[in-house]
């Protein structure tokens, strides 16, 4: 059983996700980084489908899923559970950004401010992918969903990504972090942290959605990479409400990384949209200049 | 021992002596003065569980899905509208056959809102795959938690139940109640330990999900599962009653009905009314019984079929209504459990929302029946309609 245990996965291969999905492969990390001892609690979304179709299941450790909105409220009933059973597995929670920003928020908040001991893994792509690529409280700026689409009086979506990390960050959560599946090792350290720390920590995974997005499943990596070169993503981590560490770089124009995806299309064809391209690098530079991503190649 | 306690106390005291793992609740009138009570237990060290103050009843039954996975007795008491927001939770738990227990201190459902009594909340959730008893007095609503408990988490059932109780009608009275010992409750109730639970020991996957070629099983065994109920609850109640005296055995109970011409059926608290209005109709020399439901979910087709197959007419009480439907649920059940005899069924809607039913009521119900008039509202205020 345990040599077993060395060849497999916890999340093992035979799962139907895409070929390309960014969500699959951090789960594979988030897993590696967990270990046996760990109970998962599954919000409904892509992962849920695509991982367990009865009567087959690609996990390795006891795994529950209940609802789409309530997978904290789940998690704070298994903890309190081990709790009074003197057990020690530890538990991660896994929502996609649609469970977690949207319509998980108050079961998320609730079981934040009561201080559970669990680790909350959003796999974050930006959209809701499992019902059609509809959009998100953390779908970006100007991106084409099915819900936001670009047109003739539309750019797409008209709103910023919500700030999950800094909300969840003043609930007192003493880990919060943001991770890409670009930089592996990175990210099951932080989910390693996650599980650890005591108490309720956050770690927010960039999983590009090679579906949703519109590009081809063998640029998932690549596309990860470009939204942290660019400043759209970062990679950070907050420590009792304080950023503590962050991933540097030498940044690139947002457009390398707007151009690999279909759904920001529109905003080079059928014409060059130079506004709005700008007002999207502005993000990035604000995003830059509130953590600090810049390297700074010259000492002034 | 004996006591005169409110309904709400009795109940927490018995869910207390059902040692739950994990408490998870959210208050809402008139269900609070158990939660406040659970709450003091824990606080003092009279209750050995976890107590999670939820954000909202989603959440409260949500913990309780997890806890119960876990492995934990679960427990959890709502009412009205935090039991609708809990609905779609309720098809959850009772899918993933985990024996939850929920007190429900029956109450109507907005809009407009209302604060008071009626059982359309629980009623709402006929099909979702709880059990569902309703008790007479606090007593009984006492005593039905340990009963739920022992059905509930016995392998032949695996799902969750509601102790169902009229709001304030029941959940603010005061009555004498007999309260078990805890040394009595154990060695009715033994400790939770199911085949299955979320354990890395020993991994399995919870609420997956079914295709079509799957979905219609999982359906049907839910459907077993509550008839095999029947049998279920008959057994662990006459040990009750062997026990501590009191038969909670039969899922219908008959109140003057042998020789009755009129059957009036209802659930909960109404049927004291009943009762005394049956006493007087009969020292009126009308033949008047009662045929109570105490358990509406495994619904008792068969035995109300039998028991009602000797009267002239049945006059069906229900304080919830489907609406643009016949009447009231239980109307409609009683009548499909009558299909196919020649008795007449007639329903009445009365009582939603609080209002009062009186002995003077039902001794109008039991007059419009014999007219034959039936399946309508009873007691509206014609001056606002």
């Amino acid at each position: 059983m345990a040599e077993k245990k060395k060849t497999c996965e916890l999340f093992d291969c035979g799962h139907r996700a895409c070929g390309g999905c960014g969500e699959a492969l951090a789960a594979r990390l988030v897993m590696n980084a967990a270990g046996t001892n760990t109970i998962v609690v599954a919000a409904t979304g892509c992962m849920e489908v695509f991982s367990t179709p009865y009567p087959e299941t690609a996990w390795k450790v006891p795994w529950i899923h209940s609802l789409f909105e309530n997978a904290s409220a789940v998690a704070s009933g298994v903890e309190a559970a081990l709790k009074k059973q003197g057990r020690t597995e530890k538990i991660v929670v896994m929502g996609g950004d649609g469970a977690t920003f949207d319509i998980g928020m108050i079961c998320l908040s609730g079981a934040f401010e009561r201080g559970h001991d669990f680790a909350y893994i959003c796999y974050d792509n930006e959209a809701y992918m499992n019902t059609g690529i509809q959009r998100s409280g953390a779908t970006p700026y100007d991106a084409s969903t099915t819900t936001s689409p670009a047109g003739s009086q539309s750019f797409g979506n008209r709103r910023p990504k919500k700030d999950m990390p800094a909300i969840l960050a003043a609930h007192g959560a003493p880990y919060v972090a943001t991770a890409s599946i670009a930089y592996p090792a990175d990210l099951m350290q932080k989910v390693e942290k996650a599980i650890t720390t005591k108490g309720p920590c956050y770690v927010q995974v960039q999983v590009p959605c090679c579906t949703g997005w519109g590009f081809e499943g063998d640029q998932t990596i690549a596309i990860a990479k470009l939204a942290i070169e660019t400043g759209l993503w970062a990679n950070f981590e907050m420590v009792d409400g304080k950023v503590t560490k962050v991933k540097k770089v030498v940044r690139k124009p947002v457009e390398e990384y707007l151009k690999t995806q279909k759904r920001f299309r529109h905003l080079f064809k059928p014409k060059r949209q130079d506004a709005e391209i700008a007002l999207i690098q502005a993000m990035a530079d604000r995003n830059a200049e509130k953590y600090g991503l810049d390297i700074k190649l010259k000492k002034e | 021992m004996m006591e005169i306690t409110e309904g709400s106390h009795a109940i927490a005291d018995a869910v207390r002596l059902c040692r739950p793992q994990v408490v998870s609740a959210y208050p809402i009138t008139p269900q609070t003065h158990i939660v406040e009570d659970l709450a003091d237990f824990v606080a003092n060290g009279r209750l050995d569980a976890e107590y999670i103050t939820v954000d909202n009843e989603l959440s409260a039954l949500s913990a309780c899905i997890g806890a119960s996975a876990a492995g934990s007795r679960a427990y959890s008491a709502t009412t009205s509208q935090g039991l609708a927001l809990m609905f779609e939770a309720c098809f959850n738990a009772a899918g993933m056959r985990l024996p939850i227990i929920m007190s429900i201190a029956n109450r109507a459902l907005g809009a407009p809102l209302s604060i008071w009594n009626d059982q359309q909340d629980s009623i709402a959730l006929r099909d979702s795959g709880w059990l569902q008893f309703y008790a007479e007095d606090n007593q009984e609503a006492t005593d039905l938690h340990f009963l739920a408990y022992k059905v509930a988490e016995d392998v032949k059932v695996q799902l969750p139940v509601f102790v169902c109780f009229d709001g304030f009608i029941l959940s603010h009275t005061y009555e004498p109640i007999d309260m078990l010992s805890q040394e009595q409750v154990d060695k009715y109730l033994p400790n939770y330990n199911p085949a299955e639970k979320l354990d890395a020991k020993d991994p399995i996957s919870f609420g997956m999900y079914a295709t079509p070629d799957y979905y219609l099983e999982f359906r049907y065994e839910m459907d077993q599962a509550q008839k095999r109920a029947k049998d279920v609850i008959a057994t662990y109640g006459k040990e009750f009653a062997t026990m501590f005296n009191r038969d909670y055995s039969a899922l219908v109970e008959g109140y003057r009905l042998d020789d009755a011409e009129t059957a009036i059926v209802a659930m909960g608290s109404v049927c004291g009314t009943v009762k005394d209005a049956i006493d007087e109709m009969r020292d009126a020399g009308k033949k008047v019984g009662l045929l109570r439901i105490r358990v509406f979910r495994p619904f008792p087709s068969e035995e109300i079929a039998k028991a009602l197959s000797g009267v002239q007419r049945v006059a069906v009480l229900d304080k919830n209504i489907s609406l643009g439907a016949r009447g009231g649920a239980t109307a409609t059940e009683v009548r499909d459990a009558m299909y196919g005899s020649t008795v007449p069924v007639k329903g009445y809607v009365l009582g939603l929302g609080g209002r009062d039913i009186r002995k003077k009521d039902i001794k109008e119900i039991v007059s419009l029946s014999e007219k034959g008039i039936g399946d309508q509202f009873y007691g509206l205020r014609k001056e606002l309609i």
